[in-house]
């Protein structure tokens, strides 16, 4: 027979005492300990990463892929000639592709939150928010892996941005916290949605004019005034005017202080959305 | 404080719609005991957990666990309580190893800490040997442990254990048997809940048996025995006409009526010695009656609940929602 069993001579049980333990119990978790516990849950999802590389697929295949597609159709008919018009599209590009990846986001969660280890999650003594932002922290991964080789497929099909290596950081840098940012929308939505595939639906939903509803991609002028009103007011627009603004200048715009007010705003809503909705299903 | 109850709840409800799955539960649970909540699928029993574990929200009542509300300090309640759910709760995906330190790691144990508590808890548990592969190749048994030995990080003072070993093979029921008494040594108090009777009989110190939501019952396992018999003799009348007499004649052998089953003709005579089933069945020569079966049994579930409630344990109930 195996032993399941402990053997006194390798433990020296101490009696649990539990007046003593109920007079340690705290009733939330202080912020240092929070902290811990998101760097806990983020080191999860990397594990998981690790295991699963296929959910790397999105944010390595996108990039590639639709930098050169939409350059060499888009390219001539909208800037005169694929040069021209990559300095407008390569941070419209990494905008796009920040919001996929914040579309897997919410997908992931909702799929994770059905698992029994959310059970043994929501009995623990950890602050509610740590299981929703853990895998955002190790999200960020993701984001500068699909933002760097978004710039990099552009610079080797001939973008040449006037910004430098300054700006070009500074741009991913605003990209990864954009992407972050929006990304509570969606982890709203995974805690909110009955299943993975309805949060894959609505992210949808919202992630096509979030996405084609901005000047990522057409120089916002050229559209019917009520469309411009709405792009203006984008979030996704005011980001990525604000990479342009680094990118090709290298400049730090008020473009820049609009994306990082709306980022703010994006994060000051949802995600006390999110705690407050995830808290609310136990 | 050495009277303070581990747990204590008053009339506890909770619904799911028009569906009472909790209806008004009382509940006592002493500082070291193991208590055993016995009933069958649906009755109630993992729902009460869950609102003792602040998993599900209390609809009315009220709950104290060592003394604290568990309805008002859910995060303190959950610094006191270890669950081993009925499903599996730790990650598939992470090996045992990683499963155990990312649980210690958010229970505020620093790294170092964290990794000698995995290494303790997987030799403890007899888990070594997949401490390094993914969970999703380990067999059912090991799971459980896995699951158990995750609540158990912070040596947490009640330990609430839902099924513990519904579905396992003899040798692991056993082995999670002698792990479930080892705890208690230690100083923990067990709240548990079963299926099986014998389990309640083997662990408990105390029964409490649930239905449809409420209690029917709560003893300690031999008073609980001794309502329904320690053995049972299972009859069935060769002419279900007789059952009348029948039940004449055991009350007259043994003071007791027999338990009447939906069947006709056949009947259970709950005897606190087997030795008495020669008597009742002379009496039934005697008296002119035939038999078609005959059996002596162990009390089941089925019979404590047909004791109990004059209704049977398979009968079906609405699934408790989760």
């Amino acid at each position: 027979m195996t032993a399941s069993t402990l053997t006194p001579a390798t433990r020296t049980p101490q009696r649990i005492d539990p007046s003593a333990v109920v007079a340690r119990t705290t009733s939330r978790s202080s912020l240092q300990a929070t902290w811990v516990q998101i760097l806990a849950m983020a080191w999860r999802a990397l594990k998981k990463m690790r295991r699963k590389p296929e959910q790397f697929f999105d944010v390595l295949i996108q990039p590639l892929l639709f930098t050169a597609m939409f350059a060499f159709i888009f390219g001539g008919a909208i800037s005169g000639s694929v040069s021209n018009y990559l300095p407008i599209l390569i941070p419209g590009i990494l905008a796009q592709t920040a919001l996929t990846v914040c579309m897997a986001t919410g997908v992931q969660l909702r799929e994770d939150m059905d698992k029994g280890v959310f059970d043994r999650f929501k009995s623990l003594p950890i602050a509610r928010i740590a299981p929703l932002a853990g895998p955002m922290i190790a999200d960020l991964l993701r984001y500068g892996i699909a933002s760097v080789l978004t710039l990099l497929t552009g610079l080797l099909i001939g973008y040449r941005p006037g910004g430098g290596v300054v700006g070009c950081v500074a741009g991913v840098a605003l990209t990864v916290i954009a992407g972050w940012s929006l990304a509570w929308i969606f982890t709203w939505l995974g805690t909110m949605a009955r299943s993975a595939q309805s949060v894959q639906g609505i992210s949808m939903m919202i992630m096509f004019p979030l996405t084609f509803l901005s000047n990522a991609f057409v120089p916002a002028q050229t559209l019917p005034g009520w469309l411009e009103a709405f792009v203006k007011v984008n979030p996704v627009s005011h980001v990525v005017s604000a990479v342009r603004d680094l990118f090709n200048d290298g400049a730090v715009t008020a473009e820049v202080g609009w994306a990082v007010i709306g980022c703010a705003a994006v994060v000051a809503i949802f995600a006390p959305l999110a705690v407050r909705s995830y808290s609310g299903k136990m | 404080m050495a009277d303070l109850s581990a747990v204590r709840a008053d009339s506890l409800v909770k619904s799911f719609g028009d569906f009472r799955a909790v209806d008004g539960i009382d509940l006592h649970v002493r500082q070291g005991e193991i208590f055993g909540v016995l009933g069958p699928n649906g009755a109630g029993k993992t729902t009460m957990l869950r609102m003792l574990a602040t998993l599900l929200p209390i609809d009315d009542g009220h709950a104290e666990i060592f003394g604290v509300d568990v309805r008002r300090e859910p995060h303190r309640i959950r610094q006191l309580v270890g669950v081993t759910g009925q499903d599996v709760s730790v990650d598939e995906d992470l090996t045992g190893r990683e499963n155990l330190r990312l649980f210690a790691r958010l229970q505020g144990l620093t790294s170092t800490r964290a990794k000698s508590i995995a290494g303790d808890l997987l030799e403890r548990f007899d888990l070594q040997e997949a401490a390094d592969r993914p969970l999703s190749q380990f067999s059912g048994g090991m799971r459980r442990r896995l699951d158990l030995a995750s609540s158990l990080i912070t040596r947490p003072p009640l330990i609430f254990l839902d099924e513990p070993t519904t579905g396992l093979d003899p040798r692991s029921r056993g082995q999670m048997w002698t792990t479930i008494r080892e705890l208690v040594t230690d100083g923990s108090t067990i709240l548990l809940t079963t299926q099986y009777l014998d389990e309640a009989d083997q662990l408990a110190d105390r029964i409490a048996v649930i239905d449809r939501g409420r209690k029917v019952a709560e003893d300690t396992p031999d008073a609980l025995k001794t309502q329904v018999g320690d053995s049972t003799l299972q009859l069935r009348l060769a002419d279900g006409s007789d059952t009348a007499l029948a039940v004449d004649v055991v009350r007259r052998l043994l003071g007791e009526d027999p338990v009447l089953t939906p069947e006709s003709g056949r009947m259970n005579v709950p005897l606190s010695d087997p030795d008495r089933a020669a008597d009742v069945l002379i009496g039934l020569r005697e008296a002119g009656l035939g038999i078609s079966s005959v059996s002596v049994a162990k009390p089941t579930l089925d019979e404590v609940f047909l004791t109990l409630t004059g209704h049977g344990a398979d009968e079906p109930q609405m699934e408790a929602a989760r």
